[in-house]
Parts: structure tokens; sequence; C-alpha cells
């Protein structure tokens, strides 16, 4: 799709008068011309998974291979629909992923907050520490967290997907980064005219830090919708699982791992994240546009 | 910004018990708003820590109990003290993951953190036309899971079916099969994980970028400075707290690959994409040794831990001299 709209972009056919415009004309199409390729490169393996979801299987697997379907095919997909309780897989997905986005964007804001714009006793302490939290590989800690979870009763229930991830180390740690790099004038200005410090944080952080919170809540969001180990664990009731678990059920007797269906399965899966992803793009780049940061 | 204001206050904290008793109402105003602070910090942070106690720290603590200890899921579990982490020291498997993970650290963190700044500078250049389309289509993998991606590359470069296979081939490049070839598996591993990471640290370095001052380049240019001298005093130094965040998680993310080896590899050929993390699935979710599993995680864990200080140190003071 980006090649069609890029040629024109990288081929101009004008000449350029004067050698000063020529000059910053070739560097443009240069630089054009290398985010272009490097773009096209990018997007082949989704080329790839768009395009063999619609193969039948005999051109799945025939040589030499295609990029598109000769016989475009939508049995790949019927097989998801009726293999799979796909609306209620997608939706759980959608509460998970939206729950603990929620959760940890507000909670990890809040405390990133404390430790970038607060001097409180033992705040150089506790970033350490929270920052060595994030050092320990997850499969580490999964069986006592695993053994929690089953005491409080939350397997296969919301709770139990969504509130061990309700705050991290590594929101926290990302957006004290970013709180640090706004300049402090305006929050103090604002404690000497006797606001709260929740007034500081709500008023003058929030609004300027908001590429930085959006850029959280798309990281945090893809990847829970996407976190295959963690619905496998804590739900063992196929109505319970996400969509991204709901797919490794596709692989068929014997561990055969048919290309066309789970790419189809894949495409799916990532239509709503990339949907979601554009709808907060537009506000991302109007973030960063209306406060005025550059 | 910081400590001035931190230095600010400790100096007259410290010419006030001077006069001995003459005015303890300074002293007593800055204990009463200290505390004030600490209660205001103690209501933003409970949330999270909260959740962080019950779900990160306690089983962190419940690991390390284990890793002194020969638990495996059956039975009462013997105490065995160093035992576990003796036999990471000696165990030639585990050295020879870690050096894997090292070559796959040195391979990841360098090329995905050149990538994504190239790319952002490229991306926050008013002159490129279509960045919204291009930051889109760049940040996309990001957004597909690891496993899948692993699947469409496994696709792409099948010797008998693999389409950039096929295309390489054309032009004369035969890569055989890559995923079984000792010298390129681990390679072609390392590469997925930067196409699937660059777009994420691309967009935090944007966020960064945009943060600098114009006036800052407008003053440079004015000077006569190249592009060159720009971003080498400009840009870098105004970079410096991104920069830090980006490697720290670039070689945490390297320090724990697992996904898409697991998907592509398992760790072959001959054990040469073997890294710590699939060392610790092993032997805690298919051997169920559970104590050795904690071990590993913890020298993992300490390793992590030190390198991620020097690099804090290192970029802590180059922040502080700019």
């Amino acid at each position: 799709m980006s090649a069609a709209t890029l040629a024109p972009a990288t081929a101009p056919q004008r000449p350029a008068v004067r050698a000063g415009r020529r000059r910053v004309r070739v560097s443009t199409v240069l630089m054009t011309a290398a985010v272009a390729v490097t773009t096209l490169i990018v997007l082949l393996p989704l080329f790839i998974v768009l395009f063999t979801a619609f193969k039948p299987t005999a051109e799945v697997n025939a040589y030499p291979p295609t990029l598109l379907p000769d016989a475009w095919t939508m049995a790949n997909f019927e097989r998801i629909f009726s293999d799979l309780p796909f609306a209620r897989l997608i939706g759980n997905s959608f509460l998970f992923a939206g729950g603990v986005t929620l959760f940890a964007v507000a909670f990890d804001a809040l405390a990133a907050y404390a430790l970038a714009r607060i001097d409180f006793r033992g705040r150089q302490v506790l970033l350490i520490a929270i920052i060595a939290t994030l050092m320990i590989p997850f499969q580490a800690t999964l069986i006592p967290v695993y053994q929690i979870v089953t005491d409080l009763g939350w397997v296969n229930t919301f709770a139990g997907l969504i509130v061990p991830r309700a705050a991290d180390a590594f929101g926290i740690f990302f957006l004290r980064q970013f709180f640090i790099g706004l300049p402090r004038d305006l929050d103090n200005a604002a404690r000497i005219d006797g606001a709260s410090e929740l007034r500081v944080f709500w008023q003058i952080v929030l609004p300027n830090a908001r590429p930085a919170i959006l850029t959280l809540a798309i990281y945090i969001f893809v990847n829970n919708w996407n976190d295959l180990l963690w619905p496998l664990v804590f739900t063992t009731q196929q109505e319970m699982g996400t969509i991204t678990s709901g797919l490794t059920q596709l692989t068929g007797p014997g561990g055969i791992v048919p290309y066309g269906v789970m790419m189809a399965g894949a495409l799916v899966a990532v239509v709503p994240l990339v949907l979601a992803f554009m709808l907060v793009q537009r506000k991302f780049i109007e973030s960063i546009a209306t406060t005025g940061l550059k | 910004m910081t400590t001035a204001h931190a230095t600010g206050s400790r100096t007259r904290a410290y010419r006030a018990p001077a006069p001995l008793g003459g005015r303890p109402d300074r002293s007593l105003q800055r204990t009463r708003t200290g505390g004030r602070r600490n209660r205001a910090a103690l209501a933003f942070l409970a949330p999270a820590l909260l959740i962080m106690a019950v779900f990160v720290a306690w089983p962190m603590i419940s690991a390390l109990q284990l890793s002194f200890t020969d638990a495996s899921g059956f039975g009462e579990a013997q105490w065995v003290g160093l035992d576990n982490y003796a036999r990471i020291f000696t165990d030639a498997d585990i050295r020879d993951a870690v050096v894997n993970t090292v070559v796959y650290a040195v391979l990841f963190t360098p090329t995905a953190v050149i990538v994504a700044l190239a790319l952002a500078l490229l991306l926050t250049n008013d002159r490129l036309p279509f960045r919204g389309l291009f930051r889109t289509s760049l940040f996309l993998p990001f957004i597909i899971s690891l496993a899948v991606a692993a699947l469409a590359w496994s696709y792409l470069i099948d010797p008998q079916v693999g389409l950039l296979h096929y295309w390489l081939r054309g032009m004369g490049i035969d890569l055989g099969n890559v995923l079984q070839d000792p010298t390129l598996a681990m390679p072609a591993v390392a590469l997925v994980a930067v196409w699937k990471n660059f777009g994420f640290y691309m967009v935090i370095f944007m966020a960064g970028l945009q943060e600098i001052p114009g006036s800052l380049y407008e003053a440079a240019k004015m000077d006569g400075a190249g592009a060159w001298s720009r971003f080498r005093h400009i840009t870098l130094p105004m970079l410096s707290s991104t920069m830090a965040f980006v490697l720290i998680f670039a070689m945490i993310a390297a320090l724990q690959a697992f996904d898409q080896i697991y998907v592509m590899t398992g760790g072959g050929p001959y054990g040469n994409t073997q890294t710590v993390v699939m060392e610790i699935y092993e032997s805690g979710f298919r051997k169920l040794e559970l104590g050795f599993a904690s071990a590993l995680s913890y020298v993992l864990l300490l390793a992590t831990l030190v390198l991620s200080v020097v690099q804090f140190v290192f970029f802590g003071r180059r922040e502080k001299e700019s």
C-alpha cells in the first residue's frame, strides 16, 4: 500500500533550477528512498501473514513461492470461526488487556509522579528497588504468583488475569524518566500558590505528559493482548481464554502447524490491535502538536 | 533543578542548628514540610506499591527461598544450601547458555538502538514526506506477538517454500537452511527481535527528540555548526536520559530472550541458540527443577542489575556534566 503512494515522491522528474534548491532536493529524495525501502523490508513479514491467510493449502506449500495468492480463499478463516468461540475470546482479550492498561497506567503515573517530583525520604532506594524488580525473568516468579492467585480463588476470573499486572515497574520507570524531563518551573509556581500535589499532578504534569502516557498505554495493551503464557496459566476454561491463547488450540494433532490457518488466526487477532493503534496514533500526533513540545 | 533545590534546603538546615536553641522554628518548619511531603508521596505510591508487594516482591522472596532447596513440585523440598549456585558455575551447558546470551545481546542491543535512533532522526525531519504513514508502518511489528512474528519469519526463510529465501537465491545469495546453520541461526533470531522491537525504541526516541527546543538548533546553525556537529553536541547530550532508558531496556530484553527462539529454533542447532532464559524454562517447567531454575534466575537478575547500574551511573554522570 505504501509503495504506490510513495512512488511519486521518490522519483521527482522536475529538474531543480537553482543549485541551492537542488542540493536540498537530492538529500530529501535519498532520505525518502532510504526510509521507503526500510519500511518495505520491515512490512514484508506482515504482507506474508496477510496474503498467506488467503492462500489454499496447496499454494502455501508450493514452489516457487509467490507473495500473492493465485486463488483467494476464505477456507482458513472458516476453520478459525468454526473451531473457536471467537466473539467470546475477542471480548475476553479486550477486557483483559483493556483492564490491565487502565489500572496500570493510572497507578504507574501516580507512583512515577512521586518518584520524579516529590523529595521524600528513601526515594532513591525505592527507585532502585523498582528497577531491580524489572530484571528478574518472569518465568522465575510465575510459580509463586500462580500459588497466590490460586489461594485468592482467582483462577479463571478477570481479577486473576488483571490484578497481578495492575502496576508494573516498567511503566513507573518509563513515566518517571519522562516526568523528570518536564520543566519544573510550572509546578513549583503552582506549589507556591498553594496547589496540592494531586492538583499539580492532574493539572500540570499529566497534560504535558500525554505523549508518554499514550505510548505506555499502547505498550501495555499490546503486550497483554499478545501474551500467551499468562492466560494459559491463569485460565483453564476455554471460554475464559484470550484470542492469543485460543489460537494455539488451532495446532493440529501431532503439533503440526498449518501455516495458512495460523496466519489467518494471526491476522484476525491483530486487526483489533491495528485499529486501536490507528485510533490512538492520531491522538498521539495531536497531543504532541497541542502540547507544543517541539 | 532537583539537585539545586535539595542543596539549597540542606544548607539552610545545616545553618539552622548553629546558634544552639536560637532559631528552632526554622528546623521545625522543615520537618513539618518534610513529613507532609512523605505523606503525599506515600499516597501517590500506595496503589502501585501494594500491587507490586503482593505480586512481585513476595514471589521474588519465595523464589529466592526456593533457590536454596531441591524443590521439584513433588514431596518435601530439602534445604541444599548453595548447591544450586555451585552447579550454575560448573555446568558446561549453563556456561554455553551464558556465552550464547552475551552473543545475542551484543548482536541485538546496538543494532536495535542504532536502527531506532537513525529512523527516529529521519522521521522527525520536516523535509520527509509521509511521516505519519512511515511511523505507523515502522511501528507495526511491535504490535504483532513475537510468536506470530517468529512464524512469519520462519516461513519467509524456509529453504523449501520461503519467499525471502527464493528471492535472495535469485540475487545469487544462497542462505541455505538458516535456522539449522550453526553460525546463522543466532543472527537470525536476533534480527527477528530487532525487527519486532526497534519501532518501540524509535517512538521513545521521537518523543525525546520532540522535547529538544528547536531554538538550540537555530542558534547552532547561526554559529555555523554542521549536521554532524549539531547531532553530536545538541541531540546526543539532550537525549541522554532517553538513551539511558532505551539502552537499559534493550539490554534487559536481550538478556531475557525467549519467545522467538522457543518458536524458531527451540535452542538449536546443537544448542547454539540456547539462552539463559531457555535454560530457566527447561529446568523449571520441563524438568521441574524449581530450585535450580530459581537460582539461575537470581544469577541472571544480579548480572542484569550490575550492568544496568553501570549504565545508569555512566549516563547520570554525563547528564550532570552537560
